[in-house]
């Protein structure tokens, strides 16, 4: 009865269980257990990386008394547990970087529901990320993409519930195709369990039948439209910008994660690189993510919000994510993993201080009433400035080793790609200077009218200078996580 | 000290710190001259050629600009439009196209050698019975082999109608708890008087309807049915009951403080029994709950209890989206 064994299944039934106990909590209660609830499931997935980097070996857990391809299972290993701590150490800091302006924007009588549904939604992206049933992760795709229809609805105001219908449209299709993709796939194996399709998928016939190339196509697209891939974005700036500033950290930086995540196991161990490669899938994700880069940097370019900016730079990182993927080789998946990791930790943060900077502002979001926000409130103006150059790529931050790491995997592989990430990313700093600085520059420019500035709470400016910090070690301190990721992906 | 040079409302450093500042345009300047009053023309200037021809000039160009708008906004809609709708037929006829293909590549259905009739599914029709009690193999499969998903699903429908609440509640305090006269429609005027035929009617159905609901659900592990279909019929024998019978006397029996409750004990009953089978099954703890003889109505282990559990959620949740989109409340 070992401790490590049952980390994963701690992680998703306790969630699980405290989101449900949530919705009949009162209102302080259920804040209480959620919070309680994503603290210990960081603390079980560091002591899970603690056990493997000490020499565990990866495993995989029957949820019943059936294992194997009868019942499901759940899949721990480094990158699982490295990737589940990243995320949820990102949704505690959103949270409680957050739970003041939740306490505001959100009716007081169903304030216990949205904790609910966090709480719920930790369950899923935990679920996400352990599960070894491809079957099991549609379950759970579908909690999730309900739970972040609650969380925008949450702040019921005009563009939080025009937001939402858009979300729900992009992302049942999104959904139904990976339905799809999972159905004809397990017509053409007879398997769900991750372990057997593997088995069953190892020396596919040469050509790809169409049908396999479908599914590939399907599960790709369907995941690529739920995190939010260039083509498919136009629901992300209305649905992370307008809700409460919690649900669009959590949004962003945790919640399409997870499909990020399930998608990468798919391509790694459902079919393995070299059938995705032969699928001739690569070089679109491919183009799609450099596109992604460019047009997002350029919309965030012309956004006077700050909040849509923020929202837009998101399409562009989502970009740097799928141009990782579409590589497909080791070192470029890694690469997309690590800017998994910088982009939750950067996003969460330029979402939470960029509503506290607006909220230091008299609740105004256009970039020119912010000025001087950033020295009314000093935490907010750091970490907006901190996340605005990692993710601009500034060194000794993270953002500028997830370029490094991409254009090293890129290089690795031949002169077109080589050529293509070092144009796209050159092209993309540029564009990001440009409105990073724009927005950075306007918070510290000295404002002669007096506005009305709320007065923020010790404890978010301590959570935004705890995500500063991270942000920060992610760029000078990351290589433990690297070594983490590597050491993960050789034994996925 | 930086100096200020001469021209400083066209030098790069103004440009820049207004563009800080709100979004400068390089139009900006050209544009200006546009908004000055046109100046009186002298009666000499008339008279002169070159001034009619430049006047010629700017009436055939507004001519030109007036019929470019003017395409615009009809000849060149329709054929942006036109062009549109060929994209989309065209993108639309492409997916057809390949999806078709792709399942005229899968195997045939309930062909013998398809790859989907292979161990798994073997373990499930020849030792099911022996491993989980249950006659039905869709009720062992779904609440014994795979309870995990059907965990998820249970929770699809908790989250559903959490999401719902969040959004459509209306008749809740500021407290938190349910408040009596705040309904955004008063019970009288969403329900009107109840329709006789209507209530005769239900007086036969409901009783049917009910018994065929709990039986379906009751006889889950025995024969084709269980939680899902069962708590499907039964909502909605209540939303009949509501319908004919009117709210008064749908809330004696079934209110907001019922519907939560119920759902709660329902997944935590569920959520805690399915986390003591993983655990012990994981950790390899040797105990089973006693799965009888196979075909009795006390047998195969949790998948009763578990099937009673998913019915209520089922059933509450049907009756409870209705209630919520009817009126916002109970």
């Amino acid at each position: 009865m070992d401790l490590l064994r049952n980390v994963p299944f701690v992680c998703v039934l306790l969630p699980l269980i405290t989101g449900i106990a949530c919705a009949v909590l009162p209102r302080r209660g259920s804040k209480f257990l959620c919070f309680v609830t994503v603290l210990v499931l960081t603390g079980a997935n560091a002591y899970s990386i603690f056990r493997f980097v000490s020499g565990a070996e990866p495993f995989t857990y029957p949820m019943g008394h059936f294992p194997g391809p009868w019942g499901n299972e759940l899949r721990s290993g480094p990158l699982e547990s490295t990737m589940a701590l990243c995320l949820s150490l990102t949704a505690f800091l959103s949270l409680w970087a957050g739970s003041g302006k939740a306490g505001v924007h959100i009716p007081r009588g169903k304030q216990g529901l949205y904790y609910s549904v966090v709480c719920l939604a930790a369950a899923s992206v935990n679920a996400l990320v352990y599960t070894n049933d491809i079957f099991t992760g549609y379950v759970f795709i579908e909690i999730s993409t309900i739970a972040a229809g609650a969380l925008i609805l949450s702040r019921q105001d005009g563009h939080c519930l025009a937001g939402c219908a858009r979300y729900l449209v992009m992302n049942l299709v999104g959904s139904g195709l990976c339905l799809m993709g999972i159905a004809m796939l397990y017509g053409q194996t007879g398997h769900l369990n991750i372990d057997s399709l593997r088995r069953s998928l190892s020396s596919p016939p040469q050509p790809l039948p169409i049908s396999l190339r479908t599914v590939i196509v399907l599960l790709t697209v369907g995941l690529g439209i739920k995190s939010g891939l260039f083509p498919f974005h136009s629901w992300i700036p209305d649905a992370y910008s307008y809700s409460t500033p919690a649900s669009g950290a959590l949004l962003s930086s945790f919640i399409s994660k997870g499909y990020i995540f399930l998608l990468v196991k798919i391509v790694v161990r459902v079919f393995g690189l070299e059938t995705i490669r032969a699928s001739g899938v690569c070089p679109v994700v491919f183009a799609f993510g450099a596109a992604g880069i460019i047009m997002g940097s350029v919309s965030a370019t012309r956004q006077s919000d700050i909040r849509r900016m923020v929202a837009f730079s998101s399409v562009a990182q989502i970009g740097y994510i799928y141009m990782g993927i579409g590589m497909c080789t080791r070192d470029s998946i890694i690469a997309a993993l690590f800017h998994v990791a910088v982009h939750s930790f950067a996003k969460s943060m330029l979402f939470s201080s960029a509503a506290s900077l607006i909220a230091s502002s008299g609740d105004r979001a256009q970039m020119d009433s912010l000025a001087g926000s950033g020295r009314r409130n000093l935490p907010a103006g750091i970490a907006f400035t901190v996340g605005a150059m990692s993710l601009t790529g500034v060194p000794l931050l993270g953002g500028f080793l997830s370029k490094i790491y991409l254009s090293q995997a890129a290089i690795a592989i031949d002169t077109f790609h080589a050529v293509a990430v070092l144009l796209t990313l050159a092209l993309s700093t540029f564009l990001q200077t440009v409105y990073f600085l724009h927005a950075v520059v306007n918070i510290y420019r000295p404002k002669e009218k007096s506005v009305h500035s709320e007065k923020q709470g010790i404890l978010s400016g301590a959570a935004l200078c705890a995500m500063a910090l991270i942000n920060i070690l992610l760029g000078t301190a990351s290589v433990p996580l690297y070594r983490a990721l590597l050491s993960g992906f050789l034994q996925f | 000290m930086s100096r200020i040079s001469d021209n400083y409302g066209s030098s790069w450093q103004k440009k820049f710190s207004d563009w800080m500042k709100n979004g400068w345009d390089g139009l900006d300047e050209n544009m200006a001259r546009e908004d000055t009053a046109p100046r009186e023309e002298t009666p000499a200037e008339q008279t002169d050629l070159f001034t009619l021809k430049v006047r010629e000039d700017r009436e055939r160009q507004r001519d030109v600009y007036s019929r470019l708008h003017q395409w615009s906004v009809t000849t060149g809609a329709r054929r942006i439009h036109a062009v549109y709708v060929i994209l989309s037929l065209f993108t639309c006829g492409a997916i057809i196209f390949f999806l078709l293909q792709a399942v005229g590549g899968l195997p045939l259905y309930g062909a013998a050698d398809s790859p989907v009739n292979n161990e798994v599914t073997r373990r499930y029709i020849e030792q099911g019975i022996e491993e989980t009690g249950a006659v039905n193999f869709v009720s062992s499969m779904i609440l014994d082999y795979r309870a995990f998903d059907t965990l998820g699903e249970s929770t699809v429908l908790f989250i559903a109608a959490c999401t719902v609440m969040i959004l459509l509640r209306s008749d809740v305090g500021a407290n938190g708890r349910p408040e009596k006269g705040s309904l955004i429609v008063s019970p009288d005027q969403s329900d009107g008087k109840p329709d006789p035929i209507l209530k005769h009617a239900a007086m036969f159905l409901i009783p049917v309807i009910l018994l065929f609901g709990v039986s379906m659900v009751l006889n889950g592990h025995l024969s084709p049915g269980g939680g899902f279909s069962g708590g499907a019929i039964l909502g909605a024998g209540l939303m009949l009951f509501l319908n004919a019978f009117g709210r008064d006397r749908a809330v004696r029996f079934i209110n907001y403080r019922t519907f939560i409750t119920v759902i709660f004990t329902a997944l935590i009953f569920y959520a805690g029994a399915k986390s003591f089978v993983f655990y012990t099954g994981a950790n390899g703890i040797p105990f089973r709950f006693p799965l009888g003889t196979p075909g009795a109505i006390l047998s195969a282990g949790l998948i009763l209890p578990l099937d009673i559990c998913v019915g209520m959620i089922v059933s509450c949740t049907m009756y409870g989206f209705y209630n919520l989109f009817r009126k916002g409340g109970f």
